[in-house]
């Protein structure tokens, strides 16, 4: 009996892949990927199977010298992901054009590319695609913000050439009303290194679909995600760290904070080692700050493991409650309840925030999350 | 020259099921700035609950009398409220605040008390000064508040406040509780140097006689069964290291 014929037949990474929408059953709701998502608040992109949608604005001007952007038509793309829910399969198809940014070999920019995608409004569903793609021993930081009212379905593919390294910062900072079903594909090269720091803060609902694969031994990758979600936000990450290569890294580290009625998130890491996978070394954990009552943290890490030669592999997962012995010792300090409560929630996110490369972005991040916090009069 | 003044305290802790269970049975106790009081009595007897319940710990409810810091009631201030007044606690048991610094948190504590930020020029000589006194490695000022310090570094970070903050009334709870002795001597000398600023009333709760070996108290408070059963000076002490609490609790339990 081979391995493959042992594995449990719901494994994550045996799911229907196609690029045809059509191929994918219609949503009901009830399938356990989608068991804690409000479909309904997906809008049009539940039901849709293609149309050319609503375009949205990417700026990209002003990348340091090594890097370039341009628009180039789907069918010249190479495919990274292969779409695995009706979602993806529906961006996939409906995008005419594809955001190529690439970063030349052995390239070392000496300023972070920003990029900045505006939604252009909620009345049409948005579908883009964007392309990543890292030379040879290039070593970049590349930072995507999202903005603006979009119902938008979008996949942002990326590469890592052998021996690059990338980091690449992605912030949801959507306006109240839009909505964002994205999946974002990671391919790791040899001995090259990705990190990436997810962060959503806007949008009615933002669900963030993960995968990481590796083309070759020693690849690595670390995934970060920082989220705030507020009264009736709904927030979902999702990971499949799918280890088929021997001798590479990944550590998963999500953490998010939640206040107000109804404000949700979800978090399910999957990592996947695979029979030829030896040697992997995988570390998965998952954080969540339920600062008032009413507000609901789903968490389930996943650990899928097909062979006993691993380097370390772990997972875990804590929700909790802000703790008030943390505010007595800064009040009895003399710090006002307020400043007590910023310091402890900054100092939460702080590990994750001290992660990203640009000082005006970790202000910013920083800003905004006790900008929250005033605003909830907590 | 302050003087806090505590009167007839009755204090209940809040027990998870909403029911409040008595502790404190009428303390009286009154200490001036410059002094230096020990409290000492066994396990249980209620001292931690007098330290907390005078800094303001939402678990403790009081039930009776009063507490004053130079005529102000401390009683209806918040927790920030009292340590902006000039009361200090060194907790027994310091919390860990991952992600901020200690150099951060002391700035701002020190901003807080102050009302004013500290001067950029002088601040950073004062701390660094204040961490070689007690023998504290400059990295300390980068890490995380109280996140993986040793018993002695949580003692030692209390102290270090206590120097920093300069409060009129300052209450150590156990402060000498799980140090090695070159630790509680660090810690002693620290204690030593605020007591004789003159400036700062000192409340040491103990349960061992060790620590006043070190700091050598003005007045001896013996604490059974939530009250001060035996008022005297540092012979008291001594008295309580050869023949203990028993003589004591067996009183406090013969009128109980």
């Amino acid at each position: 009996m081979t391995t493959e014929a042992m594995a449990p037949p719901s494994t994550k990474s045996q799911v229907l892949r196609s690029f045809d929408v059509t191929d994918f059953p219609a949503l009901n709701g009830l399938e356990e990927e989608w068991r804690f998502t409000p479909l309904k608040r997906l809008r049009e992109l539940v039901t849709a199977t293609g149309g050319t949608g609503k375009q949205v604005g990417v700026d990209y001007a002003n990348l340091p010298a090594g890097v370039t952007a341009r628009q180039v038509d789907a069918a010249s793309v190479e495919n990274v992901l292969t779409p695995f829910d009706r979602i993806s399969a529906l961006a996939y198809g409906a995008a005419t054009d594809v955001t190529l940014i690439e970063v030349a070999e052995d390239a070392v920019p000496d300023a972070p590319a920003l990029v900045r995608v505006t939604g252009q409004g909620t009345d049409a569903a948005s579908y883009a695609r964007t392309f990543v793609k890292v030379g040879r021993f290039a070593n970049a930081v590349l930072v995507i913000e999202q903005l603006g009212s979009a119902t938008l379905a979008d996949n942002l593919e990326v590469t890592v050439a052998d021996g690059a390294q990338l980091t690449l910062v992605t912030i949801a900072n959507w306006a109240d009303d839009a909505v964002q079903a994205q999946h974002v594909k990671l391919r790791v090269g040899r001995d090259a290194k990705v990190t990436h720091v997810q962060v959503a803060l806007g949008g009615d609902l933002v669900r963030q679909f993960t995968s990481v694969e590796y083309a070759g031994r020693g690849g690595d990758a670390e995934l970060y995600g920082l989220y705030f979600a507020d009264a009736g936000q709904h927030f979902e990450h999702r990971q499949l760290v799918d280890h088929g290569v021997p001798d590479c890294r990944s550590y998963v580290g999500y953490r998010g904070a939640l206040q107000g009625r109804s404000a949700h998130t979800v978090w399910v890491g999957d990592v996947h080692i695979r029979a030829a996978a030896t040697g992997t070394e995988t570390y998965e954990i998952n954080r969540n700050l339920l600062l008032t009552d009413g507000a609901r943290a789903d968490s389930v890490p996943n650990l899928e493991i097909e062979t006993g030669e691993v380097a370390g592999a772990g997972h875990a997962s804590a929700t909790g409650r802000f703790d008030d012995e943390q505010l007595f010792y800064l009040m009895a300090r003399g710090i006002p309840e307020g400043e007590a409560r910023k310091l402890v929630v900054r100092g939460f996110f702080a590990e994750l925030i001290n992660k990203i490369p640009v000082e005006e972005l970790r202000e910013r991040l920083g800003d905004a999350i006790e900008a929250r916090l005033v605003k909830a009069g907590s | 020259m302050s003087t806090l003044e505590i009167h007839d305290l009755q204090v209940s802790v809040k027990l998870p099921d909403g029911q409040l269970k008595p502790i404190l049975a009428g303390v009286d106790l009154t200490v001036k700035a410059g002094e230096t009081h020990a409290i000492m009595g066994p396990n249980g007897s209620g001292k931690s609950t007098l330290a907390y319940s005078i800094a303001g710990h939402p678990k403790y409810e009081i039930t009776g009398g009063t507490v004053t810091l130079d005529g102000d009631d401390v009683l209806a201030m918040t927790v920030d409220e009292r340590a902006r007044a000039g009361l200090f606690l060194a907790m027994q048991y310091p919390v860990e605040v991952p992600g901020v610094s200690v150099a951060n948190f002391l700035r701002t504590a020190k901003t807080a008390i102050d009302g004013e930020a500290p001067k950029l020029r002088t601040w950073a000589g004062e701390l660094r000064g204040a961490m070689e006194k007690l023998h504290m490695d400059p990295a300390f000022a980068q890490r995380n508040v109280n996140e993986g310090f040793s018993g002695g570094e949580k003692k030692r970070h209390e102290i270090m406040q206590l120097e920093l903050l300069k409060p009129k009334v300052a209450i150590l709870d156990e402060t000498d509780s799980g140090l090695d002795i070159d630790a509680l001597r660090v810690v002693s000398e620290g204690v030593n140097r605020v007591r004789e600023t003159g400036d700062t009333g000192l409340l040491l709760i103990t349960h061992y006689t060790r620590i006043l070996r070190y700091i050598k108290p003005d007045f001896v408070h013996v604490f059974v069964a939530g009250k001060i059963v035996r008022q005297g000076g540092p012979e008291l002490a001594e008295q309580l290291e050869t023949s203990g609490y028993a003589e004591f609790v067996e009183k406090a339990g013969a009128t109980a």
